[in-house]
C-alpha cells in the first residue's frame, strides 16, 4: 500500500475501484455465486435446454440412428415428420388416450386429495399413521405396484371374484374401453399422497378467522369448505392440476406393463409409449421427436391456460 | 465464529405433525364419524394392495378368492428363491443402489451449492437460473427421451454404463428448490456477521448454514431417493446388459417376458415387487417426520 501512495501515479487505487465496479455490474456483487451455481446451470443446459433444441432439430430433419462419430447426410425435410406423425392412426389414438386419461385423472385427483387433506387437517387420532398410509403408494416404484394391480385385476383376480357376475367381459386389462380408465384410476391412486401433502401445506395458510366468520354467518361445514377452503387454497389447486397433467404426459410404465404394451388395439397406448415404439424400436427418431415436440408444446399450453383460469380473481 | 452462531436464534420450523408444536387452541371434541370413515376407507384403499403384495409373495399357490387374502397356512419363501433364479436380486439391488447413490451424491454436492447461491448470493444470472429451475418442472422428462437417447447412447456411447444412467437425473431440481427455500429462511444477520468476521462463503456454507438446514437435507435426500430408485423408462432404454440393470428394470423385464413360463408367476412377481418396494417404504416410515406437509410446503410456497 505504501508503495502505491508513494508512486507518481496516484490514480492506482481509484482505477482499481473503477475496475471493481465494472466487474460488479458485469458479474454481480458476489460473483462467487456464479461458480457455485455453474455445475447446476451446466446440468440444466445439457439435460434440458440442449435436448429440447436437439428434439426440434431432429423433428425437422430426416434423422436416423448411426454409430458414434459417423458423418451422414440428414436433409432438412420441413414439417414432413409432423405430417407423418399426425397421419399415423396409432399416434392419433395415443393422443386421444391421453385426453381420456387426463379427463378422468385430473378432476379425480383434485377432488379426492382435497377431501382427504381436509379430513386429515387438524387434530385427529392416528394422524401420523394415516398420513404415512396415504403416501406409501406415491413413494413405491410403479413397477412394484403394477405387479400387485396385475394380480388384483387379472381375469380370475380378486376384483373379479368379488364382482362375481358383474365382472366385465373381456376383463379389465384386456378390455379396450376399460383399460385406459383403469390406468387413469391407478395413477390417481398412486400419486394422491403427494397431492394430499401439498393441500395439507396449503390448508395451514388459510386464516382460522375466516372459518369463524363463516360459521358466525351461519355457514355449514360443506358451505365453508366451498366458500372458504376452496378459494383459500387456489394456488395449491393450480399446482396440483399442473403436476398431475405433467405426470399424465409422462405416462409410460403403466400402459407398458399393466396392459402389456398398449392394451388391445393400442387402446391404452400413451404418447411416450408410441414414441418409444416408433422412435427406438422401429428406428424412426425423427417422427418420435416430432411427437415429443408437439407434446411439450401441448403441456406448456395447458400449463399457461390452467394458470390463467385458476389464478384469476 | 462461535460468537456468531451463538447469537443467532435457532431456526425452528413449525411441524404440524409434532404434538409439541400443536397450537394451544387444539379442540378436544371427538372426531366426527363421517370424517373418520372417509379416512379409514382411504387408508384401507391405500394399504390393502401392499398387504396383498406381501401375502401373495408368501403363498405357494395363488388364491384369488376373498378368503385367500387372509390365509392361515401354506406360507413359503419359495417365490423369493424363484425370482432370484431368474433375476439376480443382489446384483440388481446393487445396481439400483449405485444409480440412486450417484444421483443423491451429485444432488447433495452441486444442489446445495446452487441452492445456497440462489438464496444468499447476489450475482449476474441468478434470476435467470431460478426461472430455468421453475421452467424445467414444466417439461415432462419422458418427452425428451429421443434426444437424450441420441446424445447419451449414440453420441457419447454411454449405453450400458452407470454414468449414462445417472446423467439425466444427476441434480434434482426439486432438491435445489428445497435447499434454496431453507437457506432463504435463515436470518441475513447471520451471514453478514460471518462475512465481517472474514469467513469465506464456502466456510459460511459449511460451518454455519448447513448445520442449520439439516432437516432440509434429509427431506431432499428422501425426495431425491424415490426418483432414480423407482425410475423405469430411462435405465430400461439404455441398459441391454442384465448385469447392469437396476431392479425396477429387471423385474419389469421378468413381468413382460418370462412370467408365463414360471410355475407360480404371480408369486414370483410379487416377491420381486416386495424386494423393490421395501427399501423406499422402510426409509419413509423411519424418517416420516422429515416428509411432512411443512417440509413439502416450504418447498412449494416459494
Amino acid at each position: 500500500m505504501t508503495t502505491t501512495t508513494a508512486s507518481p501515479t496516484p490514480v492506482g487505487p481509484a482505477r482499481r475501484g473503477a475496475r471493481r465496479s465494472v466487474l460488479t455490474t458485469l458479474l454481480g456483487r458476489q460473483p462467487l455465486g456464479i461458480a457455485f451455481s455453474l455445475p447446476y446451470a451446466l446440468f440444466l443446459a445439457a439435460v434440458f435446454a440442449y435436448p429440447l433444441g436437439l428434439a426440434a432439430y431432429i423433428s425437422f430433419h430426416d434423422y436416423f440412428f448411426t454409430a458414434p462419430g459417423a458423418a451422414v447426410d440428414r436433409p432438412f425435410v420441413g414439417f414432413d415428420n409432423y405430417t407423418a406423425a399426425l397421419s399415423d392412426p396409432g399416434v392419433r389414438k395415443s393422443f386421444v388416450n391421453i385426453v381420456v386419461f387426463l379427463v378422468i385423472n385430473v378432476p379425480l385427483t383434485v377432488v379426492l386429495s382435497l377431501l382427504l387433506a381436509n379430513a386429515l387437517n387438524g387434530a385427529i387420532r392416528g394422524r401420523t399413521f394415516l398420513r404415512v398410509a396415504f403416501y406409501v403408494p406415491y413413494i413405491s416404484a410403479s413397477v412394484a405396484v403394477v405387479a400387485v394391480w396385475l394380480f388384483l385385476f387379472s381375469k380370475n383376480g380378486m376384483v373379479n371374484q368379488v364382482l362375481g357376475p358383474l365382472a366385465p367381459d373381456p376383463s379389465w386389462l384386456v378390455n379396450s374401453s376399460l383399460a385406459m380408465p383403469l390406468i387413469a384410476f391407478f395413477v390417481t391412486w398412486k400419486q394422491l399422497g403427494l397431492y394430499i401433502l401439498l393441500y395439507l401445506a396449503a390448508l395451514q395458510g388459510v386464516p382460522k378467522e375466516l372459518y369463524e366468520a363463516a360459521s358466525m354467518d351461519g355457514a355449514g361445514k360443506l358451505r365453508s369448505l366451498w366458500s372458504v377452503t376452496v378459494p383459500g387454497i387456489r394456488p395449491a389447486t393450480t399446482l396440483v392440476v399442473l403436476l398431475s397433467t405433467i405426470t399424465g404426459a409422462n405416462l409410460f410404465t403403466e400402459p407398458y406393463l399393466l396392459t402389456n404394451g398398449g392394451g388391445p388395439d393400442g387402446a391404452s397406448a400413451s404418447p411416450v409409449f408410441v414414441m418409444y415404439q416408433r422412435g427406438i424400436e422401429q428406428g424412426n427418431p425423427d417422427v418420435a421427436a416430432a411427437i415429443g415436440v408437439m407434446l411439450v408444446l401441448g403441456v406448456l399450453l395447458i400449463s399457461l391456460v390452467n394458470k390463467r383460469l385458476l389464478e384469476r380473481d | 465464529m462461535t460468537t456468531v452462531t451463538s447469537g443467532v436464534p435457532v431456526v425452528d420450523l413449525p411441524d404440524p405433525d409434532d404434538p409439541h408444536d400443536e397450537p394451544e387452541h387444539k379442540d378436544h371434541r371427538a372426531t366426527s364419524w363421517p370424517k373418520m370413515i372417509l379416512l379409514s376407507l382411504g387408508a384401507l384403499a391405500f394399504l390393502f394392495p401392499f398387504y396383498y403384495m406381501l401375502i401373495g409373495s408368501l403363498q405357494e399357490e395363488p388364491d384369488t378368492s376373498v378368503a385367500g387374502a387372509f390365509p392361515t397356512d401354506g406360507f413359503t419363501l419359495h417365490n423369493y428363491s424363484q425370482i432370484n433364479e431368474r433375476v439376480n436380486l443382489v446384483r440388481s439391488l446393487i445396481n439400483s443402489g449405485i444409480f440412486t447413490g450417484g444421483v443423491i451424491l451429485c444432488t447433495l454436492v452441486f444442489g446445495i451449492l446452487a441452492g445456497y447461491a440462489l438464496a444468499r448470493l447476489h450475482y449476474r444470472g441468478a434470476g435467470t437460473l431460478f426461472a430455468a429451475l421453475l421452467l424445467v418442472q414444466l417439461v415432462p422428462f419422458q418427452l425428451l427421451i429421443i434426444p437424450l437417447y441420441v446424445m447419451i447412447v449414440r453420441s457419447y456411447g454411454l449405453a450400458d454404463s452407470y454414468a449414462g444412467m445417472i446423467l439425466p437425473f444427476a441434480i434434482s431440481s426439486t432438491a435445489v428448490f428445497i435447499f434454496r427455500q431453507f437457506f432463504l429462511q435463515l436470518p441475513e444477520e447471520l451471514f453478514s456477521a460471518a462475512r465481517i468476521d472474514g469467513a469465506g462463503e464456502l466456510r459460511i456454507l459449511w460451518s454455519i448454514a448447513l448445520p442449520l438446514v439439516r432437516p432440509a437435507i434429509l427431506t431432499a435426500v428422501l425426495l431425491t431417493f424415490i426418483g432414480p430408485w423407482n425410475e423405469f423408462l430411462w435405465p430400461f432404454l439404455i441398459t441391454k446388459e442384465a448385469d447392469l440393470q437396476p431392479l425396477a428394470v429387471s423385474l419389469a423385464n421378468y413381468i413382460s417376458n418370462v412370467a408365463g413360463r414360471a410355475a407360480n408367476p404371480y408369486g414370483a412377481i410379487l416377491a420381486g415387487a416386495c424386494v423393490l418396494a421395501a427399501p423406499a417404504i422402510t426409509l419413509f416410515v423411519v424418517f416420516q417426520r422429515h416428509f411432512t406437509a411443512s417440509d413439502i410446503g416450504s418447498g412449494v410456497k416459494g
